[in-house]
């Protein structure tokens, strides 16, 4: 059935409602915002989701309820934002002029010197303010991953923070708190269940009315480019000026954000972000906890989806190795047509996936590690939060009673052209002894494994002795021995005038 | 001064004076984003953008030019080759004539700007500057230091040589001899708000330029040469720099004079934005520096003879590179007396873009070289480093003269190690950290004590002054004028505290504007961390010029003697009358006094003469000392800062909180530096990390996890600066050396610390772990 069509994006931009019926599909919000609305406390420093310059707040209605996530502006495109409430940084003080209680914790702790950062900053912070009512010195740095700061070294920007978690959000100190009642119901008025065509010269945007809509509009345009998060993307049109018309946007769709136990592990729909998705999967095998908090910052990770981040088909990506050592299993769908393959099939080579014409992820199914497994995964990058790895390996190991090896699946990002698994690693290691001994034959196998690159992340030979030494790490973890620097939650924060 | 801004005239001290934690002056505009940049100016109707082409080669002769792709591209309304250049074109602050603002014939390297794109938009401009055709000749290229040096690459400028003793005979008769070499990556400025200018047309030859720069009368000196037109026709205007840290002290230039040339050129305002990928491959960096040492000392760590050569990478063209690499030299002694002592400096040419000013000016590369020395020595003897450096301080007669024949006469450095080593009870930590990494196989432990002394003025004798105008309305609001420029560093709010000191007025009464080449001529760049104590000297000078004539019109209207008038907090006591400010100032106008004043200032008792490498470049040393423990995971290289402690010297302060910021934001920008920040070019010499995708800043999880910062609040500058203050921008750049040193014992621990693992810079993880295999493998 022919959903309705309507020929605009409508949306809340402050506390003024916007109807937006010409755009091109490659429209960023943060273009729109300073060059067309002139609000230009919103800054570009980087145009690629990296300094958090551009952070301002989307509002969403999730089941009738509305919260705000930190977003950067640069790589998010117009077209995704029906029914939302960008907020940005003039938004943020009472409509008096009077600061917020966020504004003027920086203010009073010195937390802005050259201020260019610094209306991101307040962004981040005021999203981390209504999110989380009492946060520690590593929720604050957690929250700020995305937020680059030349000047200040960051220690007053995060005793900013915590003094302004000490009062809480309400209507009185803050307008999101205020309007809260208002902005539901302007945007639930927005909410029509309607298909979004906008035509442009320079091409079409489409925001599907469900995923049956979505199957059916990529059937019939095979050569759209399918949008979710726009963390990868949105660079596609920043850095490489690539035209993405036309596009599909599909952030907004319900069903693709399902998060759902299913036997013996999680089904997560393609367009579920990181930050939707973490609680879950940490709970299914708590490593991956700590590997997505260190993808991107909070702005990519409210933005980016695990789909997304399996479709792009990096060969770093961060999420396939360890979803392919759980052995997850990924749903493709064209039209009414589904198939599934295993996650590792799905990467055929280099810059290649199993994918046709027309066809999306529209799922992935994670299983649980099997009970008594060893499951782990080690990111190393040149900087410890938001960077991309170097290298990314992902271990599931299962001894039998005879402390021997029965199952082994290894996987890295980072070392070939696809996220692959280490074949004769883990052969090497089935039926041997879980013993220093079998780990330096492993670690010997592995040569053959991969043949890494060498380029600005690391060199060919250290990506090989890291991994190799990883093998160690695990021995040693499954041994009891500390072998990692953990956040041990040690994080001091003094006072201002300590 | 807003109309409801009342000053209390019966207050006790003034709001916002000298010595107090004085909020950033336009901290509440940041935070509400109201503070306006240049690209976030209103554009006049009409307003075209201009964008860059670049060159696809690191070395190469053009042999055909082909712009008419982009000539027809949609939206195009110009396109600028060197031929339209009206005037010179060049950009060589160092009047070298190396530096065109446009390539033509040859390019040297890689993202060299070849043309501009002028378009009605910024994104038709960006899109028409990829459709150039440019055919080459690839010629031979050497990107890094070694490379040029086997190459037989000449100097971009004079190189230097400071000396005092007989350095081959103090090597010669020493007991102890070691050498070795050291290599210092550069490092990209990462200013948040990149490089921009915004050229508005006027009358005759007349144009207005709105620059991102940190030095307004280059711009309008390098903008006159460029349109050929003299200085005053150019009025260059700047409010605020989002970040600068010496990348927008010459590299503005290009940017400001394209845009200019445009606006002349089609008579349209023109502004020229480039990208941040852009900006990071066509701008240059900190200079990149190769350290060869050869050392004499004795059993007790006592340094007789340093002979070290300093080979720095500096890109295709001179820029600030001979005064980047004396630098260098002026600080390969840090807190050390040397007896006898050849320093040599060697400026290479490389292809690669040229590297400039960044917040310690070859400095810290400088001083590193003088602590790998120190390390050396101290892994050497099995000994902790830091009883090496207080083996070595400059000390009484006879031990406190530079290799450049300065004598240190402020001295304070003894004072600074042992509170700190006391207040981070370093001694004990020491003693724990080598027992934990006894018994821990795969994290090891570190700690450093590293000092800084930091020499304050500009080598360039002649940089050394500033002027200032400040006007006294009839309400008595006050509007201040200055030759520096705002970019973070709160210049704008320390001088302004001067001057509020000086009328004994509250903060809120001075109204600080945008630096204009109009209002104060011939200015120095705000650099060299000499903003305040420049600037500040400067408004106060101009304020007394204004309080004289004041004091001898109350003197003579009421008949009082000159001592009986007293500018007291928001008020003036004449005799046994009081006033308040804003009335007497009215009283004043009336009387016919002028209110405005030009106020001038230069350092006094610097000199220095480079040819016999001789003098008293700076008027004094800023000193301080940071203690660093880190924690490495000897499996892959990663690493943690678990604690510093910082004690640093900024005579008394003008401002605290805006010091201590300062102190803060260097640690962690030197911190990167030492540690994820990492330039990479491939073989093809392009720049491989010129987005923060790939270049590595601190972000706030790596600020150290306890990190305790102290100003020496007994310190007083002995000189007489602004307020007995001390300058505050670079020296605390050198503070997280200790940082890169506690990475290095972490390290040396696999070699029971008897090997000096040689860290180099950056010490990234790839680093760190190869330096550990290379101690395990024996050395």
């Amino acid at each position: 059935m022919q959903p309705l069509i309507r020929r605009s994006v409508r949306l809340l931009l402050n506390d003024e409602a916007v109807t937006l019926d010409r755009f091109p599909p490659d429209l960023t919000l943060l273009d729109w915002l300073r060059n067309e609305r002139r609000l230009t406390g919103t800054k570009e420093g980087c145009a690629e989701g990296d300094c958090g310059a551009c952070t301002v707040l989307v509002g969403r209605l999730i089941d009738g309820m509305l919260a705000y996530e930190s977003v950067n502006a640069c790589i998010c495109f117009v077209g995704a934002l029906d029914a939302t409430h960008v907020v940005t940084v003039e938004h943020l003080s009472q409509p008096d002029g009077q600061l917020s209680p966020v504004q003027q914790a920086m203010v009073d702790h010195h937390g802005s010197q050259c201020g260019f950062c610094t209306p991101g900053f307040v962004a981040s912070m005021h999203a981390l303010w209504l999110n989380d009512p009492a946060p520690d010195g590593d929720d604050v740095d957690r929250a700020l991953q995305g937020n680059l700061c030349r000047c200040t070294g960051y220690e007053p920007i995060v005793k900013a923070a915590l003094a302004a978690a000490k009062v809480e959000p309400s209507e009185a100190n803050d307008r999101l708190t205020a309007e809260v009642g208002t902005t539901t119901a302007r945007l639930s008025a927005l909410v029509d269940g309607a298909r979004i065509e906008i035509n442009h010269s320079e091409g079409m945007s489409f925001v599907p009315a469900d995923v049956d809509d979505l199957a059916q509009i990529y059937a019939e345009h095979p050569e759209a480019t399918l949008v979710a998060g726009a963390t990868d993307v949105g660079l596609w049109v920043t850095k490489q000026m690539r035209s993405i018309a036309p596009c599909i946007h599909i952030s907004h769709l319900p069903d693709l954000k399902s998060i759902e136990s299913e036997d013996g592990g999680l089904r997560i729909g393609a367009g579920a972000s990181y930050t939707a998705t973490r609680a879950a999967l940490a709970q299914l095998a708590a490593p991956l906890g700590e590997l997505w908090d260190r993808i991107g910052g909070a702005q990519v990770r409210n933005m980016g989806t695990v789909g997304g981040n399996i479709a792009n088909g990096s060969p770093i990506g961060d999420t396939p190795p360890p979803l392919i050592a759980l052995g997850a299993v990924v749903t493709l769908r064209m039209g009414e047509e589904r198939r599934t393959l295993p996650l590792e099939a799905f990467y055929i080579e280099y810059g290649k996936q199993d994918r046709r014409p027309g066809e999306f992820v529209e799922s992935v199914f994670v299983p649980a590690p099997p009970e008594g497994a060893h499951f782990a995964v080690y990111k190393i990058s040149k900087r410890r939060d938001e960077d991309i790895s170097a290298l990314c390996g992902a271990f599931l190991i299962t001894l039998d009673g005879a402390n021997r090896v029965s199952a082994a699946r290894i996987a890295f990002g980072g070392m070939a052209g696809t996220p692959k698994r280490a074949a004769k690693t883990e052969e090497s290691l089935i039926g041997q002894n879980w013993s220093w001994s079998s780990i330096q034959a492993a670690q010997g196998a592995m040569e053959a494994d991969y043949q890494p690159l060498s380029d600005w992340r690391a060199s060919s030979a250290y990506r090989m002795r890291a991994a190799q030494n990883l093998l160690t790490r695990l021995f040693l973890e499954t041994s009891g021995a500390p072998a990692r620097l953990v956040s041990d939650g040690e994080r001091m924060v003094l006072e201002a005038g300590e | 001064m807003n109309k409801s801004f009342q000053p209390d005239s019966t207050a006790e001290k003034i709001i916002g004076g000298a010595h107090t934690n004085r909020e950033h002056d336009s901290a509440s505009k940041h935070v509400t984003g109201a503070a306006i940049y240049i690209d976030d100016m209103p554009e006049a109707a009409g307003t075209l953008h201009g964008y860059l082409g670049l060159s696809a080669r690191a070395h190469a002769r053009i042999t055909a030019l082909e712009l008419s792709r982009v000539r027809d591209a949609p939206g195009v309304v110009a396109v600028l080759t060197a031929d339209d250049v009206p005037g010179v074109n060049d950009i060589s602050p160092a009047g070298l004539n190396d530096e065109p603002i446009l390539a033509s014939g040859e390019v040297k390297f890689y993202g060299q700007p070849v043309f501009a794109v002028i378009a009605k938009t910024r994104n038709a401009a960006r899109r028409a500057a990829q459709l150039a055709d440019i055919s080459y000749e690839d010629l031979p290229f050497a990107t890094d230091v070694k490379a040029a040096m086997e190459a037989g690459h000449p100097d971009v400028c004079p190189p230097l040589t400071l000396q005092r003793g007989d350095v081959e005979a103090g090597l010669e008769k020493a007991p102890r001899r070691l050498s070795g070499e050291m290599h210092i990556g550069g490092q990209d400025h990462f200013y948040l708000e990149g490089q921009i200018a915004m050229a508005v047309p006027g009358e005759d030859d007349e144009i207005t330029v709105w620059s991102s720069t940190q030095h307004p009368s280059e711009i309008q000196h390098m903008v006159g040469h460029a349109l050929g037109v003299p200085s005053n026709a150019v009025t260059v205007q700047v409010r605020r720099m989002g970040g600068g840290f010496g990348g927008k002290e010459t590299q503005a230039n290009q940017f400001a004079c394209l845009a200019a040339i445009a606006a002349k050129r089609t008579g349209f305002p023109v502004k020229i934005r480039p990208d941040r990928d852009d900006d990071m491959t066509i701008t240059g960096k900190r200079h990149d520096f190769h350290v060869a040492y050869d050392v004499g000392y004795d059993d007790d760590g006592r340094i007789g003879a340093v002979d070290a050569t300093f080979s720095a990478r500096c890109g295709y063209s001179s820029d600030l590179s001979g005064p980047v690499t004396d630098r260098a030299l002026f600080h390969a002694d840090n807190c050390y007396f040397y007896e006898d002592v050849r320093l040599r400096s060697r400026p290479l040419m490389t292809h690669t873009v040229s590297n400039t000013a960044f917040r310690g000016f070859g400095g810290p590369q400088g001083l590193l070289g003088a602590e790998r020395i120190i390390e050396e020595i101290a892994y050497q003897l099995g000994r902790d480093p830091l009883d090496i450096r207080k083996a070595n301080f400059y000390g009484e007669a006879g031990r406190n003269v530079t290799p450049y024949h300065q004598t240190v006469e402020d001295n304070i450095i003894e004072r600074i190690i042992s509170e700190l080593e006391e207040s981070s009870d370093y001694q004990a930590r020491r003693k724990a950290i080598i027992a934990f990494n006894k018994n821990s196989p795969v994290i090891r432990k570190g700690i450093a004590l590293t000092p800084v002394k930091f020499g304050i003025s500009f080598t360039a004798t002649w940089y050394n002054q500033a002027g200032a105008l400040v006007h006294v309305y009839r309400d008595g609001s006050i509007h201040l004028n200055h030759g520096g420029t705002e970019m973070g560093q709160g210049l704008n709010t320390k001088v302004a505290q001067a001057l509020a000191e000086e009328f004994q007025v509250d903060f809120a009464t001075i109204k600080i504007t945008a630096t204009s080449t109009g209002k104060v001529p011939n200015t120095s760049a705000t650099a060299a961390s000499s903003g305040t104590d420049l600037n500040a000297m400067a408004a106060a000078d101009a304020a007394n010029q204004i309080k004289d004539r004041l004091i001898d019109f109350a003197a003579e209207k009421y008949s009082v003697a000159k001592d009986m008038v007293v500018f007291e907090p928001n008020r003036v006591r004449i005799g046994n009358q009081t006033f308040t400010f804003a009335e007497f100032i009215e009283q004043a106008y009336i009387g016919r006094v002028q209110l405005s004043a030009a106020g001038f200032y230069k350092t006094p008792e610097i000199h220095w003469d480079r040819q016999t490498g001789r003098g008293q470049p700076f008027y004094y040393f800023a000193y301080g000392a940071a203690v660093s423990e880190v924690s490495i995971d000897t499996l892959t290289g990663e690493y943690r800062v678990d604690r510093v402690d910082v004690l640093h010297d900024v005579g008394r302060s003008l401002n605290p909180a805006i010091d201590k910021g300062q102190i803060e934001g260097a640690f962690i920008q030197g911190m990167g530096w030492l540690t994820t920040e990492e330039l990479w070019w491939d073989d093809k010499g392009r720049l491989r990390t010129h987005a923060p995708s790939t270049y590595k800043i601190p972000l706030a999880s790596d600020r150290p996890r306890i990190f305790n910062v102290k100003l020496a609040e007994w310190s007083e500058n002995r000189k007489r600066a602004i307020r007995r203050s001390k300058a505050v921008g670079e020296p605390p750049f050198m503070l997280p050396v200790s940082v890169l040193e506690a990475l290095s014992m972490a390290v040396a621990s696999i070699g029971d610390y008897r090997v000096c693992p040689r860290l180099d810079a950056p010490a990234t993880p790839e680093r760190v772990l190869m330096a550990v295999e290379r101690l395990k493998a024996g050395g």
